[in-house]
C-alpha cells in the first residue's frame, strides 16, 4: 500500500499532459459494449465488440503513468509488454505506434487481449486499482483494440519485417505450434534465426484453434496473427507428429536444426474413472472443443465433422475455463439447459471472473458440491442419466483449498443428452516417449529449467503446458520467450 | 505432397490408393495407421497403412466407400491430392519369433493385415493364414497374403470359394479337429468377427491381438474420442494401440461407441449422394 501511495504522490507532482492524476483517478473504467446475451447464445460471433478510438483514449487517460523502474503492471506481465508506454501512446491517439510497441514485445496481442487472464496479472497489479474505489485500466481491453486497429488500418506486414535482425546462420525447429511455441518462433525469427513449426493437427495455433471458442477468439483473428508470423518467414510443417513422423533426435542430428524446443502442451485428457463414463454423448473436453472449433462443427453447412446439436440437458463438469468454453458451446449448439457440475464451491472455480460472468447472462447454471459417480445409458448406449452425489467442504487439501467430501446417502440422478469431462489434462507420452535422454517428471512433464527452458538433452529445450501441467496461453508464452532466449543464447555461445 | 499416384477399383465401392507421402513411408511400420482429409473442409478419418515403399515415398491404403467422406475419395484419381495425410500413428504391431501365428483378415482387415504377416513371417514365424468375405469377388489380396503365409485359407459365406462359412469356421477346425498348436493369433476385420475369434481363442488360452478401429479426430492422443475399455480401464486407440489383447477388448462398447454419429453420417451422405446425382 505504501508503494501505492507513493507512486500516486509522485505523480500527481509530475502531471502527463492537461490532466492531473486526481482527474484521471475520476474517469470511470470503461466496459467493452457486448452481444446481448440471449442473442449471443443464437450465434458463435465474438462476444464483445470493442472499443472505439474514443473509448480506447477515455480508458487510457485513466492510467495515471506510474513513474517506477519497472512498473506495477508490468511485473505481472509474463510476456514483459511495455505497458505505460502503450497505453500512453493510445492516449495520444497515435494507435498505430502503440501496436508497434505492443509488438516488440507480443507476437500475439489481439489474442492475449481477449485470454490472458489480465486481473490475475497486469490488472491485478494495477496501482490504481489495488486503490478502494477505482478499478485497475482495463489493460487487456487496450491491447486488444490496438491490435484490431492495426490489422485494420496498419501495414502489417512491413512493420513486423522492420523487427527482424539480419540472418543468422543457424535454425530452430519448434515442436508444436501452440502459444508456448508461437512465442518462441517469433522471437527467434525476430533474432535472425531460421524457425520451423512442426505442427500435429493440419492448421496451427494449438489450444488456441482446437480449443477456445469463435465466441472468445475468432478463427478470423487467430488465423491473422498467425499469417503475420508466417510472413516473417517463420517454416510451418502441418501434419507432423513429432515421435512419429519424425522424432527430436533426426532434427538436431538428420535435419539440421541446432536447437529444439518442445512445447507440445498438455493434450491428453483426464477422465473421471467412473462407470458409463464410455457411454455416447460423453465428450473429453478436448474432443467436443476440438469438434467444434478446429473442425469447425459449428458451421455444418460447410464443414463435414459432425456434432450432436439439439438435446435439453447438457452437463459439464469442471470449474476452469475449458469447462466455460464447452457450456457456453453447449448452448450455443441448442441445448436449452446447460449446466455446470463442479465438485467443489462457487469460491474454488478456476475459471476466469470474466467468463463465469458471461456463462451466468447467458443462463449457464450452476451446481455446486456435487460429484458424479456413475453415468447411465438407455438401451443404445447413449447417455441418459448421471448419478451424483453431494459434497460437503472439509479440510484443506494439498492445493490448500477445502477437500469435498461426500455426503452418505446423498445420491441423485439428473436426466442428460450429452456431457463433457473439463477436469483437466495429462502430458501427451509421443513426444517424452520418443527422446531418450530427455529426463520426465513423475507425472510425466518433461523437465526443464524454468529461467532457460533447458531440458536434461544437450539442445534440447521445452515449455508452456509440457512442463508446468496445464496453466494458461500467456503462461506458455513467457516460457517460450525465455526459452527463445536461452536458444540464442546457446547457439551464440555453443555451451550447453 | 499428398498426391494420389495410382488408383484402382476392386469393386463395390472399395478402391485401393497409392499416395505420396514420404516422411510417413519412410517411417510406416505393420499395424500402424494414417489420419487423412480428402478436401479443406472435410472431417479426420484413421485408415491403416496397408504396405509402404520407402524409396518411391508412397503409401498404400484401401478405403471402402461407407459415407460421404470415403465417397468424395472415392471419386478422386491418379494425380489428384489430398488435403492432409499425417502418419504414421499408433504402437507397431508387436513382431517377434513367437512359433506358429494364424493371421485372419476378414473384409478390408485383409488390407491391415497383410504387412504384419509379411513382417512376421521375415520374423520366422510359421503363418497360416485365415481370409475371408462374404463371397469370391469380394476377397482381397489373395495372392499378396499367399506370398506372406506359409498356409493360406480361405471361407467365403456364400461358399463361392474355399471353405463356406465363416473365418472362425476354419479356425475351430484347425484348433479343434487338427489340433494344430498355435502360439498366437492375429485377427484383423469387422467387430463381430474379431469378438468371434476373441471367444474361441479365449476358450482354448490362444494369445489373441486385435486392432480396433474406433471413431478418431486427431490420432496422437489429445481428444479421447478412440477411448476403448480393455481390461476394464479406458485405453486410446491412437496412442495406446491400435493393437489390443483381445481378450480384454470390450467389443460391445466399441461397437457402440463406432455407431454414435451414424444417423448424422446417413443424412450427410444422403445430401452428398443427392448433390452429386444432380450435378451429374
Amino acid at each position: 500500500m505504501e508503494n501505492i501511495n507513493k507512486n500516486l504522490q509522485s505523480d500527481a507532482t509530475v502531471k502527463e499532459g492537461k490532466l492531473s492524476t486526481k482527474e484521471r483517478l475520476q474517469i470511470k473504467r470503461h466496459e467493452m459494449p457486448m452481444q446481448d446475451p440471449q442473442e449471443r447464445i443464437k450465434n458463435f460471433n465474438e462476444v464483445p465488440f470493442g472499443y472505439s478510438p474514443e473509448e480506447a483514449i477515455e480508458e487510457a487517460k485513466r492510467c495515471i503513468q506510474c513513474k517506477s523502474e519497472v512498473p506495477e503492471c508490468v511485473k505481472g506481465c509474463p510476456v514483459n509488454i511495455d505497458i505505460l508506454g502503450f497505453i500512453n501512446l493510445i492516449e495520444k491517439g497515435d494507435f498505430l505506434a502503440a501496436a508497434k510497441k505492443i509488438k516488440e514485445t507480443n507476437s500475439l496481442p489481439a489474442i492475449c487481449g481477449r485470454v490472458c487472464p489480465q486481473e490475475d496479472q497486469c490488472e491485478k497489479l494495477c496501482v490504481i486499482g489495488r486503490r478502494k474505489d477505482t478499478p485497475s485500466v482495463a489493460i487487456g481491453n487496450l491491447e486488444r483494440f490496438v491490435a484490431d486497429y492495426k490489422a485494420k488500418y496498419g501495414n502489417l506486414h512491413f512493420e513486423v519485417n522492420s523487427f527482424i535482425n539480419p540472418g543468422k546462420n543457424k535454425k530452430v525447429a519448434i515442436v508444436g505450434g501452440g502459444p508456448a511455441g508461437l512465442a518462441t518462433a517469433g522471437d527467434l525469427r525476430k533474432m535472425g534465426y531460421g524457425v520451423t513449426i512442426y505442427e500435429a493437427l493440419h492448421e496451427i495455433g494449438g489450444v488456441l484453434m482446437y480449443g477456445i471458442p469463435e465466441f472468445r477468439l475468432p478463427k478470423d483473428i487467430l488465423l491473422r496473427e498467425l499469417q503475420i508470423l508466417k510472413d516473417m518467414g517463420v517454416e510451418v510443417i502441418t501434419n507432423a507428429v513429432v515421435g512419429k513422423t519424425v522424432t527430436v533426435d533426426e532434427l538436431l542430428n538428420k535435419k539440421g536444426y541446432s536447437a529444439v524446443f518442445i512445447g507440445t502442451g498438455a493434450g491428453t485428457p483426464k477422465f473421471l474413472n467412473i462407470p458409463g463414463e464410455e457411454l455416447n454423448g460423453v465428450y473429453s473436453a478436448n474432443e467436443f472443443l476440438t469438434r467444434v472449433n478446429l473442425m469447425r462443427a459449428y458451421n455444418k453447412n460447410e464443414y463435414d465433422t459432425p456434432i450432436k446439436s439439439c438435446g435439453n440437458t447438457f452437463v459439464v463438469f469442471g470449474a476452469g475455463n475449458t469447462a466455460m468454453d464447452a457450456v457456453r458451446t453447449a448452448l450455443r449448439l441448442g441445448y436449452h439447459d446447460a449446466r455446470i457440475f463442479y465438485r467443489r464451491s462457487r469460491k474454488e472455480m478456476t475459471a476466469r471472473l470474466e467468463e463465469i460472468h458471461h456463462a451466468e447472462q447467458e443462463g449457464v447454471k450452476f451446481d455446486f458440491l456435487v460429484n458424479p459417480v456413475r453415468f447411465i445409458g438407455d438401451e443404445n448406449q447413449n447417455v441418459k442419466q448421471v448419478e451424483c452425489l453431494k459434497m460437503e467442504l472439509g479440510e484443506p487439501d494439498e492445493s490448500g483449498r477445502r477437500r469435498p467430501v461426500p455426503i452418505k446417502g446423498s445420491e441423485f440422478t439428473t436426466d442428460i443428452e450429452g456431457a463433457v469431462i473439463a477436469i483437466g489434462t495429462n502430458a501427451n507420452p509421443i513426444v517424452p516417449q520418443s527422446t531418450p535422454g530427455m529426463e520426465l517428471n513423475k507425472w510425466g512433464y518433461i523437465i526443464a529449467n524454468e529461467e532457460t527452458g533447458k531440458t536434461t538433452k544437450k539442445g534440447v529445450f521445452a515449455g508452456g503446458d509440457i512442463v508446468t501441467g496445464a496453466a494458461t496461453v500467456i503462461l506458455a508464452m513467457g516460457a517460450g520467450k525465455k526459452a527463445a532466449a536461452s536458444i540464442d543464447e546457446y547457439l551464440k555461445i555453443g555451451i550447453w | 505432397m499428398y498426391e494420389i499416384i495410382e488408383k484402382k477399383n476392386l469393386g463395390e465401392g472399395m478402391n485401393v490408393y497409392k499416395i505420396n507421402v514420404p516422411d510417413v513411408a519412410a517411417k510406416a511400420r505393420p499395424g500402424q495407421f494414417v489420419v487423412l482429409r480428402v478436401h479443406e473442409k472435410g472431417e479426420r478419418i484413421p485408415i491403416t497403412i496397408a504396405g509402404n515403399d520407402e524409396i518411391n515415398g508412397s503409401i498404400t491404403i484401401l478405403v471402402q466407400t461407407v459415407g460421404k467422406t470415403t465417397h468424395l475419395l472415392s471419386e478422386l484419381s491418379a494425380g489428384n491430392k489430398l488435403a492432409d495425410v499425417v502418419g504414421p500413428l499408433g504402437i507397431p504391431s508387436e513382431i517377434d519369433n513367437f512359433g506358429t501365428v494364424i493371421c485372419m483378415g476378414g473384409g478390408f482387415g485383409i488390407a491391415a493385415l497383410h504387412p504384419i504377416a509379411k513382417a512376421l513371417k521375415e520374423h520366422g514365424n510359421h503363418i497360416i493364414s485365415i481370409i475371408g468375405a462374404r463371397r469370391k469377388d469380394l476377397l482381397l489380396m489373395e495372392s499378396e497374403m499367399k506370398e506372406a503365409s506359409s498356409e493360406l485359407l480361405v471361407a467365403t459365406d456364400d461358399g463361392s470359394y474355399g471353405a463356406k462359412g465363416f473365418v472362425t469356421d476354419v479356425l475351430k477346425k484347425l484348433v479343434v479337429d487338427n489340433k494344430r498348436i498355435i502360439n498366437r493369433v492375429i485377427a484383423i476385420g469387422p467387430v463381430p468377427m474379431m469378438k468371434a475369434v476373441s471367444d474361441f481363442t479365449k476358450s482354448y488360452n490362444i494369445k489373441t491381438i486385435v486392432s480396433l478401429n474406433p471413431i478418431m479426430i486427431d490420432g496422437s492422443g489429445m481428444c479421447g474420442a478412440c477411448r476403448v475399455l480393455v481390461g476394464g480401464k479406458t485405453k486410446f486407440a491412437c496412442v495406446d494401440g491400435p493393437d489390443f489383447d483381445a481378450h480384454e477388448v470390450d467389443f460391445e462398447n466399441l461397437v457402440n461407441r463406432q455407431r454414435f454419429y451414424k444417423e448424422e453420417e446417413k443424412a450427410a451422405y444422403e445430401c452428398h449422394m443427392k448433390q452429386h446425382h444432380s450435378n451429374m
